[in-house]
């Protein structure tokens, strides 16, 4: 029998019972949908902290201070990062670039106009390290640094919050009654969650600890690796405890933490110039950007790992859904069955007829929940509380979906068609 | 009577068992018969007289447990059901009392159906002339529900005979209509057997089988000799053979 005549007649009988068809396939049709919403959600996620990432800059280890502890009690003071170290390490074979930092948000002042705003005191190479681009103007130079010079860069949206559509370069802006020449605008970056790179204010870090703060040691120190050095060898940290993510476990905590570092890494360097014992630990902490990059990986995992059970679960019912309705399907035509063989239908066209039929109910149930998830892909981010949520819809995901749901179809139709085609001729034309 | 070689259908010594719990009935015990092409032949008996299962057995739907049945040179009591299912196709229109039409197909698809079944081509034209043949040429696309119990009799006519079927088995065909119009049902199938189609009808009624040229009668699984039959044809039939033969 010809399968267009057949997938025509499934059609009939679904639309003769359209009330029954529409309610079994509702749980493919909620499955989809909801597995293209959440999907489209997911990649929206995924690209965002990609481009957060590209933002963050790429091969970055950032060292901070941290209490030193002493078995386990934590000693009073902290030990500080100075100017030295960052030297230092600018020294060591595997840096290509070092970058101070000092930072704290003040009031910024640009005539009547006043506004909060993070100032970081840093070296020009913080630009390339952190991955900023000067839009106009320029940056502050090594000279300018060294000379105490009072210059700023402001980001884009710290330009918007004072400037106001006026021009800023060779504008004055006062940073704690200090005066200070705009001289550099960056590029925007785009958002980076609660923290926007947009929204700064660059100084030199000289002018910034002597001046403005009245600082002697560093906040941060920024180094940007060669390409091509392992970020974990030059860092000289253990690996991170419970980051969660699919990495090897076979190099545990105790014996990482146990080797000594590396000796060309920042750990081995500090802890030197520290003056810190083989039995202390750090008093200062490093950040490894891959452990960021595969902390969030572990989560969009997790993310998917969890998308997909609940996929699962909800094609499983659907599919239970559409069982059901077929087993009924199949005695309430016992008689239509024992009619079909009576005129030379044959087990395997009663199979096909019913196995067409579950496919295109749960294909069509899989299209429909298909244009659902688009649906609420496209609204999710019109709504104010979603409004940060970004989806994208991924064609193949609808096909691989759609194609799926009449996989599921079949699979669930399976056993009520082959009892269909099992059916004795005479009993079944003898049914009532 | 003729002689038996000759035959369209025979079957011989068909012996049919059930197992009912302790009990082993015998359906059919020892029927003979052979029906030659061209007849219109009546089986007929009380309920429980094995003429379901006679029906059945010489319907292809249904094998004997012993004995043999040859339709049109084909020994079909030893068939798988694939090979079963493709005789009813080709082999046999079945005709029901309840007319078993699919509610959703309209006449012409009704009448189609074995074709599609059967493979074959130019199914829609066939049924067309089928369905013109029974005199429904102008109602091919009315639903079975939009159709009088004689019309829908006569759509499962058409689908019986679209396939040019060795013979037409009529079970009841007019146990679900009004004396007139079951008349009328059997005015078509003896127009039809004037054509040239062999026709068995199964019934219980005398008067649907005194239209037929002759009959068997079965009690308790045996056919019984001599109760009845008509070798003579009736009137309308003389003059169809005489058509025929011109």
């Amino acid at each position: 029998m010809l399968l267009w005549t057949t997938i025509r007649s499934a059609l009939k009988s679904l639309w003769a019972n359209k009330l029954r068809s529409i309610l079994a396939m509702l749980g493919i049709i909620i499955g989809v949908g909801a597995v293209i919403a959440m999907i489209a959600m997911g990649a929206g996620a995924q690209q965002q902290v990609v481009s957060q990432i590209e933002a963050m800059g790429t091969n970055l280890l950032l060292v901070q201070p941290q209490y030193k502890r002493d078995a386990g009690v934590t000693s009073g003071t902290m030990q500080k990062l100075t100017l030295d170290d960052a030297l230092a390490i600018a020294k060591l074979p595997g840096v290509a670039a070092v970058a101070p930092v000092v930072n704290k948000s003040t009031q910024v002042k640009y005539e009547n106009k006043n506004n909060p705003e993070s100032i970081q005191g840093t070296a020009p190479t913080y630009l390339e390290i952190r991955n900023f681009e000067i839009a106009k103007g320029r940056m502050f130079t090594e000279e300018e640094a060294d000379g105490l010079s009072r210059v700023a860069v402001l980001g884009p949206v710290a330009v918007d919050n004072l400037f106001q559509g006026v021009e800023p370069l060779g504008k004055q802006i006062k940073i704690q009654g200090i005066n200070f020449t705009v001289i550099g605008v960056t590029k925007a970056k785009g958002g980076e969650g609660w923290f926007n790179p947009d929204d700064q204010v660059f100084v030199p870090y000289t002018t910034a600890m002597k001046i403005l703060f009245g600082l002697d040691s560093l906040r941060e120190i920024d180094i940007l690796a060669k390409e091509g050095v392992d970020l974990g060898q030059l860092s000289g940290q253990p690996p991170s405890i419970g980051g969660g993510g699919p990495r090897d476990r076979n190099a545990g905590p105790m014996v990482a933490t146990e080797a000594p570092p590396p000796p060309d890494s920042v750990t081995a360097l500090l802890r030197k110039r520290h003056r810190i014992q083989a039995d202390q630990s750090d008093d200062f902490r490093i950040q490894n950007q891959n452990d960021i990059i595969e902390k969030r990986s572990a989560f969009i995992w997790t993310f998917r790992v969890l998308l997909f059970s609940i996929a699962s679960i909800s094609l499983l019912v659907g599919g239970i859904g559409i069982m059901n309705i077929m087993l009924v399907s199949v005695t309430e035509r016992t008689r239509e069955i024992g009619t079909r063989k009576a005129i030379g239908a044959k087990g395997r066209d009663i199979l096909m007829q019913f196995l067409v039929e579950s496919m295109v109910m749960s294909g069509l149930g899989g299209a429909l929940g298909a244009a659902a998830g688009v649906g609420m892909a496209k609204l999710i981010p019109l709504v104010p509380i979603f409004s940060s949520f970004t989806t994208i819809v991924q064609p193949v995901i609808v096909t691989i979906s759609i194609v799926f749901a009449a996989c599921v179809g079949i699979f669930f139709g399976l056993y009520p068609a082959y009892r269909a085609s099992k059916l004795d001729p005479i009993d079944a034309l003898r049914y009532e | 009577m003729r002689n038996d070689n000759s035959a369209l259908l025979r079957a011989t010594d068909l012996v049919k068992t059930y197992v009912l719990g302790d009990n082993i009935v015998n359906a059919l015990n020892g029927v003979s018969i052979a029906i030659h092409e061209g007849e219109m032949v009546a089986i007929r008996g009380p309920s429980g007289s094995g003429k379901s299962t006679l029906m059945n057995i010489l319907g292809c739907l249904d094998r004997p447990t012993s004995g043999t049945y040859v339709l049109a040179g084909d020994d079909v009591s030893r068939m798988g059901d694939n090979a079963l299912a493709e005789a009813r196709n080709r082999k046999i229109g079945f005709v029901f009392q309840t007319f078993n039409l699919l509610p959703r197909m309209n006449a012409l698809e009704n009448a189609e159906l074995p074709l599609l079944y059967g493979g074959a081509s130019n199914a829609k034209k066939k049924s067309r002339e089928a369905l013109t043949r029974v005199g429904l040429g102008e109602r091919v696309h009315h639903l079975p529900n939009q159709l009088s119990g004689g019309q829908r009799q006569r759509v499962a006519i058409a689908r019986a005979i679209v396939t040019n079927p060795a013979i037409i088995l009529a079970d009841e065909p007019t146990g679900a209509l009004d004396t007139r119009t079951g008349e009328e049902i059997l005015d078509l199938f003896k127009k039809l057997n004037a054509e040239g189609s062999t026709i068995i009808i199964v019934t219980h009624d005398l008067k649907v089988a005194e239209h037929c040229q002759r009959e068997i009668y079965l009690r308790d699984g045996k056919i019984v000799p001599s109760e009845m039959r008509r070798l003579a044809p009736t009137e309308p039939m003389a003059q169809a053979t005489v058509e025929k033969g011109a």
